[in-house]
């Protein structure tokens, strides 16, 4: 089996969903109390990788992270290497590409908070900032879990934007995933079947985790 | 400038009548505001408004010195810098955390060692003691109540906002809470609003009320001036209880209470004790108007008086009859004619003891 592989897989997802947690709050605490009429334009922006091609995807983000546009420039600029092919562009990819993996169990957490708890916190003094993380987040708990072990999950098996960000370098950018590509196209079945069925394992492990946790808050299912 | 509350503001909500209230009282130091009305005249938006939870479109709320809203001049003061305590219609108890937490949470500016003797002192007060650290959801609907009301007034806040504070309690419960209600606003010399429809709530409670229908106040006045002297239809229509009289308990047997007023005596069903100070309200339909003269009923209360006033209602009429004091009796225009009854008419108004209901007032 690719150690190095598995080892770059599970630091790349377990930073995603890191990095998915603190971002993921801000935008789905916005999605879910915002009045603003215009708010279904955002949730579908987040919402956008759960029907995208991941080659759609991977290609955008290869664009606008190259060295022809500002924000690659700038990149460049700043560390001295081009994001791309790299493990922080890699790292950038997925965590756009899990975005609607965090942020919608996220956000359906938070929907469930009575907004009578929520109104009786503000009366009491306590800012929104506050009552956010002495309030909504603990009666959240399940669903941050969830949205964080799903983007976890999610990331592990990703592949296609992998490909088309990150490429195929051993150590860097080479994912379990591309690993087992890798030995099929060499036709080594046995080692692609050991390292598939490790994926296997652990995203069915992962998913367990989530539904025995809770059935309620997200589900790949519609609500009963 | 005296001290007052000034509530003058507009909200509507899609599809709905627009809420209109114009409410302006003096507030002193334990002045209770009863908003009274039925469901859906917007009386708890008006209570929300007030507590910063609630935008109106236009107006202006302003409460002492300080003005918590002015859509002119674009003063909108967020509900956590308003200093109130607001307790809503089902407590909304922070089910993560113990009663000792529901009642600290607010006082997170305090240093930790206030905070805990802060507590000590709320939780005493509500007798809430060897409860502290149970959950919400483990306490008896009486005692969430008092959790409620505890976490609400923990933080010292300068106004009190009540939304059918006894509502969710069984009948027994509500009875001794409403009492204990009353003794701990005048205790605590909290300005208060509470929003009820139960008007035995607006006459124990109540220092002013203002009566909502669809929408609009309809009148603003000592509450049980309101209850006896409603200011038009919809107002008597709204309170539903015509009489209201003060009185007191005279004789007490087995729950049969005797009451005087005005030198009377009226028989109800009340357990409290002689002496009690009592209003006493009966709705104009128990009123049973008999030609002077008559036989035995079954009705305990029998009072000699003249008609002193007859006003028509559709097919009803509402004789209002001195017996001693002004009573309401809502009879049909046949029942009038069939008794002749004309102003200065001697007539017999029978009550049956349990439509006398007697709500004890404070001596003040």
């Amino acid at each position: 089996m690719n150690w190095t592989a598995i080892w770059l897989t599970f630091k790349l997802a377990s930073l995603t969903a890191g990095i998915l947690l603190v971002v993921g709050l801000p935008i789905a605490y916005w999605l879910t109390f915002s009045k603003w009429r215009w708010k279904f334009i955002v949730e579908s922006v987040v919402a956008l990788p759960l029907v995208l091609p991941p080659t759609v995807l991977g290609f955008y983000i290869l664009v606008a992270i190259g060295p022809h546009s500002p924000v690659g420039r700038l990149y460049t600029d700043m560390v001295g290497h081009p994001l791309p092919f790299t493990f922080e562009g890699l790292l950038l990819a997925s965590v756009l590409y899990s975005l609607p993996f965090a942020v919608q169990p996220f956000a359906a957490a938070f929907d469930q908070v009575d907004r009578r708890l929520i109104e009786a916190s503000w009366t009491l003094g306590v800012s929104n900032v506050v009552t956010f993380f002495k309030l909504i987040v603990p009666l959240s708990l399940a669903g941050l879990l969830t949205g964080v072990v799903l983007s976890f999950a999610h990331t592990l098996g990703e592949f296609g934007v992998v490909l088309m960000v990150g490429g195929n370098i051993e150590g860097e950018t080479r994912t379990i995933s591309i690993d087992i590509y890798d030995e099929v196209q060499a036709l080594n079945y046995a080692g692609a079947a050991e390292t598939a069925l490790l994926l296997l394992a652990v995203s069915y492990g992962v998913l367990l985790l989530v539904y025995a946790m809770n059935r309620k808050v997200w589900a790949v299912w519609p609500q009963k | 400038m005296a001290a007052e509350m000034i509530i003058d503001m507009t909200k509507t909500f899609a599809g709905r009548t627009p809420i209109q209230a114009r409410i302006r009282y003096a507030v002193e130091a334990s002045t209770v505001l009863i908003l009274f009305g039925p469901s859906g005249s917007g009386k708890t938006t008006v209570l929300r408004s007030v507590a910063g939870l609630e935008w109106p479109e236009d107006g202006i709320i302003q409460f002492l010195s300080r003005t918590w809203l002015n859509t002119r001049s674009g003063v909108r003061v967020s509900p956590q810098d308003r200093q109130i305590g607001y307790m809503p219609q089902d407590y909304a108890l922070f089910p993560t955390y113990s009663v000792a937490g529901n009642i600290g949470y607010g006082l997170g500016a305090l240093p930790s060692h206030d905070r805990s003797k802060r507590i000590a002192e709320v939780v005493e007060l509500f007798q809430l003691q060897g409860f502290e650290t149970a959950k919400p959801r483990e306490l008896s609907g009486g005692q969430q109540q008092r959790v409620a009301l505890a976490r609400a007034i923990a933080p010292r806040p300068q106004l009190l906002l009540l939304d059918e504070p006894l509502s969710a309690l069984d009948a027994p419960t509500r009875f001794q809470l409403r009492a204990e209600l009353r003794t701990l606003l005048k205790q605590l010399a909290l300005p208060s609003i509470i929003v009820t429809h139960d008007w035995a709530e607006a006459l124990t409670l109540g220092d002013v009320m203002a009566v909502m229908g669809e929408g609009q106040v309809h009148q603003v006045g000592k509450p049980h001036e309101v209850f006896s002297r409603p200011a038009d239809a919809d107002v008597a229509r709204i309170v539903g209880v015509e009489t209201v009289v003060q009185g007191r308990v005279i004789e007490n047997a087995n729950g049969l209470a005797t009451v005087a007023v005005n030198g009377v005596k009226l028989k109800g069903l009340s357990s409290d004790a002689i002496g009690t100070a009592v209003y006493v309200c009966i709705r104009a339909e128990d009123v049973v108007v008999e030609q002077a003269g008559s036989g035995m009923t079954s009705a305990r209360n029998h009072l000699m008086g003249r008609v002193s006033e007859i006003a028509p209602q559709g097919v009803m009429v509402q004789v209002t009859i001195d017996c001693g004091f002004p009573l309401t009796a809502t009879i049909t225009r046949g029942a009038m004619e069939d008794l002749c009854l004309v102003p200065g008419a001697s007539v017999i108004a029978a009550i049956k003891a349990g439509a006398v209901h007697l709500v004890p007032r404070s001596a003040g």
